[in-house]
């Protein structure tokens, strides 16, 4: 076994690599960039290496330097993590040459599967089943538009080197090939330094099921079962969940053969997936193979109990997998929540900045559930846009899925972050989601069921009464301390009074305390717009951010933040601002003016912090609707910015190469 | 005798509907609250004893002796705000348009008095249209009176003003000459004089909202503290600004329960300077972080940002906070900001408020604007507000303490009781590129030699550890104890006892 190895990662999969590492006894290296200084993975990791300037292809791109830090440190071997080198077989190749074992696959298994051309060659010799589509390097847009004409639209347009949704377009008709086939370059050569692209038919209403398979170099190779992944907004997948809720047992054991017939194909070793597309009868497809550790190797490991990063490892050192095929029991339900710092108001926008506060949820590991957070992020530390948006996995399980759904709920509702906006509010509200909570998904699951972006729903008139079960007791435990002031001019009556006016958004409502007083912890009988009386419970103080307690007997996990003459409560999705007014406060407040915001429609606001690319347009111009006005780029993706409506462009603002803040204005219309 | 129960029922009822119910329709129409309504929302509920509710004008020209309303035009009183005494007078625009009779300012002077000689905050609420002009130079004595009492009330009570429609001409001043000011937005304005007679004087074209609104006075002027977004709303805060408020001069600060714990280290804090010590941070975290439950009544936020000030509590009881703002012009000191914050010190000082100061500061801002604006003066009022302040003052160097304004922020040289520094602070006299290139003028076309020179310098002086060997730190703390830290040097200086050597007044450079 090694006695010391190195991370060529960052991030929540540099320290959840480091976690197990430790727990073999294995010293850790981590490398930083200058964007990662003070980053949790180089705090967590025995030694650390600086490898360079923020920028992936200077740092966590850079071969050499990983390699120099390895024979700076002695580390034996290299755990690369998932995204930057973990899948690049020339990587491998240098480390082999210097004596340096690489945690992962063979060269030769990640140039086959590795390259989505080649993977789909090997998949038809192995007799997996495979995507109709054109095998080959698509060398223009004319050709693009010829080979998409013949599988027939829609067609998927794929960088060769691609992963994670980057430089993946989807052209519905001929006119959208050729837009489509640049731009998916163009991100392919940003992303991964190769603009390869190929085309294949687009399955429609598809779900993303993938095999985890784990081989040895002793030629002995199992899979672990599925994971369905079909939650995901533009093919980036959002939420994980192992088992999937589609696979029959029959479905599961042909997907499994396949895989790990396809992975000896290649002579695979160390952990790799599968990744099929399954239709809605069942009908499977080969994808793509990912060979190394995939982002949501979690919900698998909570299933099976079976530690795949310890596996690599051991892998790697020659050992033989100790596991058999019939050993491997799926047990339970486990769901992944990927939470990304991400604008869910702002169509899900990058964001950028200083995590004020960052509270996981405390992690549990119990018979009867489980709660992981697997995170690269800290309290204080500075969310960049040079890396990757994701803050952490959070990971539930539970013996059912609707259990393991309902912890997931639970865990995402205590989970506070300030100071980036973050996808909390959307990955929760999906969580009590009918479609998702009857497993009926798809890929198009998001665009189906979000096809204006997440718009937050008004809340139900049971929502509401819990936000105001929440906000009263809240605001009555901070009103009553200021019924305590030494200098009264009159001792208080000490009674707490009865009748209140809950205001929550627009909407008041009449709240009754039956029966309780404001002491803590509190036990409160409230009657909620007139219905029966319920009991609130709860142990929160004044200053808590978590509003833990149960209303009516249901548990109930909210946020609360203060706000002007009242509380933001945040509760499964919803956010409200409410108010504990009298109900003479409520009456007088029902007279004041609903004030309108600014608006905006005449402009173009900067949507992200980001750079201009380019500016499509120029001064006076007419512009149709759905044409390009800009494109700026925050977090190596470039964003085109269209024109909502048929317009006249009357000033420009920003150049290109600029760097602009959220909401700055690019351009202003007639 | 039941006939004169029934009678003053009868008259007060009457005497309530102010100017009658088509005027009070007017005002609600307006988006604005009567002035009965008012007190409502800022008492507590069923708190409020009116005084000189049958008051009228005694005014016989222009056919007024034919015109008169119970009340004449303001509504006062006391009240209990969460059961400490207030005295509120409100005008009531539906009479007469509020506007100031003898008569009606004889109420507001009957309620300063009594304010003034209970010791208890005042609060004013104004709606009025000015003097009335039928009365004459008999309003224009009135406002006087009520001046003079502002004047003998300051420093001893806390008094308040919120400006909630029309505020001109001779209603201005008394305003002006309370402790703070707070206005409505869109609904209330506040000017000397109006569009009219500046159009007539000096042809500019301006409208009331431009003159005297309230982004014009929350922005530009600084004449208002804070504005809200409506009526209801902006009561609401007042009620929290006075559970901040001791009572009077000779009052402790108000105490409330709190549950969260001094004593929970604050990691985040440890990373909030940045390394680079040119890229900005935000200072409001760090009060955020430090103060109970991040509960903060900023004072002038949208004016001289480059300074926050404000009030919080430590451990249930009230502090004033003054911090230099990195995000803005990178925290300098300017006209603008020395004077907001002067004013916020004095105001801590009257009233037995601790202050906590939090300095990161690159100096004083250069230029021909400054310096004919009368920044050495500007400047000044925070060093005179600071020096003679004797309340507990509490400061922690975050960052840069540069030059003179090091001094002027409550450094130890002005009394300071607890000075703190992180350790990333750096008290010098100036950056180290300005240093070096005076130290080394010789060797500034050589930069290997300014850079060699820069990188002593840095390492010399750009920490706390200078300033901490002469003891102008006490501690050099670590950023996530800042809070605990705070907390038990105002324990400590609870019992604080210094004055200042007798005078009639000084004589701070206005």
């Amino acid at each position: 076994m090694f006695s010391k190895i190195l991370i060529a990662n960052r991030g929540e999969i540099a320290c959840r690599v480091i976690k197990t590492a430790k727990r073999m006894g294995i010293a850790t290296v981590a490398v930083y960039s200058d964007a990662d200084r003070d980053a949790l993975h180089v705090e967590m990791a025995d030694e650390a290496v600086h490898i360079g300037p923020a920028t992936a292809s200077e740092s966590y791109l850079n071969a050499e330097k990983i390699i120099a830090a390895c024979k700076e440190t002695g580390a034996e071997a290299v755990h690369p993590g998932y995204g930057f080198l973990s899948e690049r077989a020339s990587f491998c190749e240098a480390l082999e040459a210097e004596g340096i074992v690489f945690i992962g696959p063979k060269p030769k298994a990640i140039r086959a599967m590795g390259d989505k051309i080649e993977s789909k060659k090997f998949a038809k010799d192995a007799n997996v089943s495979t995507v109709p589509g054109h095998i080959g390097v698509i060398e223009n847009a004319d050709e693009a538009e010829r080979i998409a004409d013949e599988i027939g639209y829609p067609v998927m347009i794929k960088a060769s080197a691609g992963g994670g949704g980057k430089g993946m377009r989807i052209a519905h008709s001929r006119d959208e090939v050729r837009d489509g086939f640049d731009r998916a370059r163009s991100e392919a050569k940003n992303s991964f330094g190769d603009d390869r692209v190929f085309i294949e038919k687009f399955i429609v209403e598809p779900r993303h099921i993938e095999i985890q398979v784990l081989a040895d170099s002793h030629g002995h190779c199992i899979h672990l079962g599925e994971r369905e992944c079909s939650i995901q907004r533009r093919n980036q997948k959002v939420v994980e969940e192992a088992p999937s809720p589609f696979l029959d047992e029959a479905t599961r054991a042909a997907m499994g053969a396949q895989a790990v017939a396809l992975a000896q194909a290649v002579d695979y070793q160390s952990a790799g997936t599968v990744e099929f597309i399954v239709d809605r009868d069942r009908n499977f497809y080969f994808l793509e193979m990912n060979t190394r550790l995939q982002v949501e190797h979690p919900v698998t490991e909570l299933v099976t109990g079976i530690d795949l990063v310890e596996q690599m490892i051991r892998v790697a050192a020659g050992e033989r997998l100790a596991i058999a095929q019939d050993d491997v029991m799926l047990n339970g339900w486990a769901i992944e929540s990927r939470l990304y710092a991400e604008d869910p108001y702002r169509n899900f926008l990058p964001s950028i900045g200083r995590l004020t506060r960052y509270r996981p949820p405390a992690e549990i590991k119990g018979s009867d559930a489980v709660i992981r957070n697997d995170t690269g992020v800290f309290e204080g530390a500075e969310i960049s846009m040079f890396y990757d948006p994701m803050l952490a996995k959070l990971c539930t399980w539970a013996p059912t899925r609707p259990a393991a759904v309902e912890a997931m709920g639970l865990a995402l509702d205590g989970f506070v972050v300030d100071g980036i906006a973050h996808n909390i509010p959307f990955l929760s509200a999906l969580m009590r989601h009918p479609r998702w909570r009857e497993g009926r998904l798809s890929t198009a699951f998001i665009a189906e069921e979000y096809p204006d972006g997440f718009v937050p729903e008004e809340p139900s008139k049971d929502a509401l009464a819990v936000l105001a079960a929440v906000a009263l007791s809240a605001e009555l435990l901070r009103k009553d301390r200021l019924d305590r002031f030494a200098d009264r001019v009159a001792p208080h009556n000490g009674a707490l009074r009865r009748d209140w006016v809950v205001r929550l958004g627009d909407v008041y409502l009449d709240v009754a305390v039956v029966d309780g007083m404001a002491s803590m912890p509190l036990e409160l009988d409230v009657s909620i717009d007139g219905a029966d009386p319920v009991t609130v419970t709860t142990h929160f103080r004044p200053g808590d951010a978590i509003w833990n307690g149960t209303i009516d007997g249901r548990r109930v996990t909210a946020q609360t933040r203060p706000v002007l003459n009242g509380i933001r409560v945040d509760w499964q999705g919803y956010s409200v601002t409410a108010r504990v007014l009298t109900p003479r406060l409520a009456e007088l407040d029902r007279l004041m003016p609903v004030k309108e915001a600014p608006d905006t429609s005449k402009l173009l606001l900067c949507p992200m912090p980001g750079l201009v690319v380019s500016i499509a347009v120029t001064e006076g111009q007419d512009v149709k609707a759905g044409e390009t006005l800009a494109v700026v780029e925050a977090m190596k993706m470039e964003n085109v910015l269209r024109a909502e409506r048929d317009l006249v462009v009357s000033k420009i603002n920003a150049a290109p190469g600029e760097s602009l803040a959220v909401d700055a204005v690019i351009m202003e219309f007639d | 005798m039941k006939h004169v129960l029934v009678e003053l029922e009868e008259r007060r009822a009457k005497a309530r509907l102010g100017g009658g119910e088509a005027r009070i329709a007017a005002q609600h129409a307006k988006g604005k609250l009567t002035a009965r309504e008012r007190i409502e929302c800022f008492l507590d509920e069923g708190s409020f004893e009116e005084f000189d509710m049958f008051v009228e004008h005694r005014s016989t020209d222009f056919g007024m002796q034919d015109t008169k309303i119970s009340g004449d035009g303001v509504v006062t009183g006391w009240g209990t705000v969460n059961g400490r005494t207030v005295f509120i007078f409100a005008k009531d625009f539906t009479v007469f348009g509020g506007s100031l009779s003898e008569a009606h300012a004889e109420k507001v002077i009957k309620l300063q008095d009594m304010a003034l000689k209970n010791r208890a905050p005042i609060i004013g609420l104004y709606d009025a249209g000015g003097a009335r002009i039928q009365e004459g130079v008999a309003a224009l004595g009135g406002y006087a009176e009520i001046f003079q009492r502002n004047v003998l009330a300051s420093g001893v009570i806390p008094q308040i003003s919120v400006i909630m429609g029309p505020c001109a001409g001779g209603d201005v001043y008394s305003p002006a000459m309370t402790d703070f000011i707070f206005m409505v937005r869109d609904t209330s304005y506040m000017f000397v004089t109006g569009p009219d007679v500046v159009k007539t004087v000096t042809n500019e074209t301006v409208s009331a909202e431009e003159l005297g609104g309230a982004s014009i006075h929350t922005t530009k002027s600084s004449i208002a503290d804070g504005a809200y977004d409506n009526d209801v709303e902006a009561l609401l805060q007042m009620r929290r600004l006075i559970d901040l408020l001791p009572q009077s001069n000779t009052s402790d600060v108000p105490e409330i329960d709190n549950y969260q714990s001094v004593d929970e280290m604050d990691a985040s804090l440890d990373t909030l300077v940045p390394d680079n010590a040119n890229k900005p941070y935000d200072v409001k975290e760090l009060i955020v972080k430090v103060i109970d439950e991040g509960d903060f009544f900023e004072i002038q936020a949208a004016f001289a940002k480059n300074i926050v000030c404000g009030f919080g509590r430590v451990e249930g009881r009230t502090v004033g906070f003054v911090a230099n703002q990195p995000m803005v012009l990178a925290g300098v000191l300017d006209s603008d900001a020395s004077r907001k914050a002067a004013r916020f010190v004095r105001f801590c000082d009257c009233f037995n408020i601790p202050i906590v100061t939090f300095v990161d500061v690159p100096g004083f801002l250069p230029g021909t604007a400054q310096e004919y604006g009368g920044l050495i003066k500007h400047g000044a009022k925070l060093l005179f507000a600071y020096g003679e302040a004797t309340v507990p003052k509490v400061t922690v160097i975050t960052r840069k303490a540069y030059g003179g304004a090091y001094d002027v922020m409550a450094s130890k040289h002005l009394r300071g009781d607890i000075n703190y520094a992180w350790p990333s602070a750096q008290i010098a006299v100036m950056g180290a590129k300005g240093a070096v290139e005076i130290i080394f003028r010789k060797d500034i076309a050589d930069p290997e030699k300014i850079a060699a020179h820069t990188k002593m310098y840095e390492d010399r002086f750009l920490s706390p550890f200078v300033a901490a060997e002469r003891g102008y730190i006490d501690e050099v703390i670590m950023p996530h104890s800042t809070r605990k830290r705070i907390a038990r040097g105002l324990r400590m200086l609870r019992n604080k006892s210094l004055s200042n050597p007798w005078k009639k007044h000084d004589n701070i450079p206005l």
